[in-house]
């Protein structure tokens, strides 16, 4: 400690280590916090359902999609991503995932939407195994902190089928 | 910088800059605001720089006292004895 030099490297270094510190603690603070998220998705309408030339299924629906997320926000959020998934079975694929529409919550105030909108990102699937399928629409989301850990999880929506018939 | 004035220098910069740690911490964390808490560290970063890096005349309250040079003379090093002397008459 017996020049500038010293002195100022010393002040940082420390200083750099428990920002550090600091960071690992808010990081830490968000296992206190116990989300209770809940989300409701409606399937308004089938606008068409259609095998394609190339043999695979697509469908396109009306949904409508309402969650309330605002208890995934802690001081240490920056931003939630979600998305919402069709989730079924094939004879060939235990589990085949679809995204369906996905969406960056900025802040807390935004965290309780209602949205109508048609499928953002096209629904087919390899093959033609749609027709009266029974699916889940699952909301997944990636909380993501300013600093830290990275939460995932998801709401699990059960009950959807597919027409028996294209139109 | 005399070496007590160096002592003090680093045990407040420890302590300014803990301190406004944990103040910085608790306050972020009860207002929800992470930007509050980077805000309070980075002025208390800048507050302890100012304090303890720059040579204040507090930090030199306890100068060293030399000997006078005409004391030192009165008790002069102790001379090198020739070494080698022996190891080559050894070799020869």
């Amino acid at each position: 400690m017996h020049s500038f030099g010293y002195r100022a490297n010393a002040l940082l270094t420390l200083g750099v280590t428990v920002l550090a510190l600091m960071c690992a603690m808010a990081s830490f603070s968000d296992n206190l916090n116990v989300p209770s998220p809940s989300a409701q998705v409606q399937v308004l309408n089938i606008n068409w359902f259609q095998k394609q030339r190339n043999g695979n299924d697509e469908v396109s629906l009306t949904l409508n999609i309402s969650a309330d997320l605002q208890s995934m926000f802690t001081w240490n959020t920056k931003q939630v991503f979600v998305f919402l998934a069709a989730e079924y079975e094939t004879p060939k694929n235990s589990l085949n995932q679809v995204s369906l529409w996905d969406g960056i919550i900025p802040s807390k105030e935004h965290a309780k939407f209602g949205i109508h909108t048609t499928n953002k990102y096209r629904f087919s699937d390899q093959g033609s195994n749609l027709r009266g399928k029974e699916f889940n629409l699952t909301l997944h989301w990636h909380v993501m902190p300013k600093t830290g850990k990275m939460f995932a999880d998801k709401i699990v929506m059960t009950g959807y089928r597919l027409p028996e018939e294209y139109r | 910088m005399d070496w007590q004035g160096q002592k003090l220098a680093e045990q407040l910069m420890q302590i300014l800059l803990l301190a406004f740690a944990v103040v910085a911490f608790a306050t972020g964390y009860i207002l929800g605001s992470f930007q509050m808490m980077i805000l309070i560290y980075a002025g208390g970063v800048v507050l302890t720089t100012l304090v303890t890096v720059p040579n204040w005349p507090f930090f030199n309250r306890h100068p060293l006292k030399w000997l006078e040079p005409n004391e030192a003379e009165k008790h002069p090093k102790p001379q090198q004895q020739p070494v080698n002397s022996k190891k080559k008459s050894a070799k020869k």
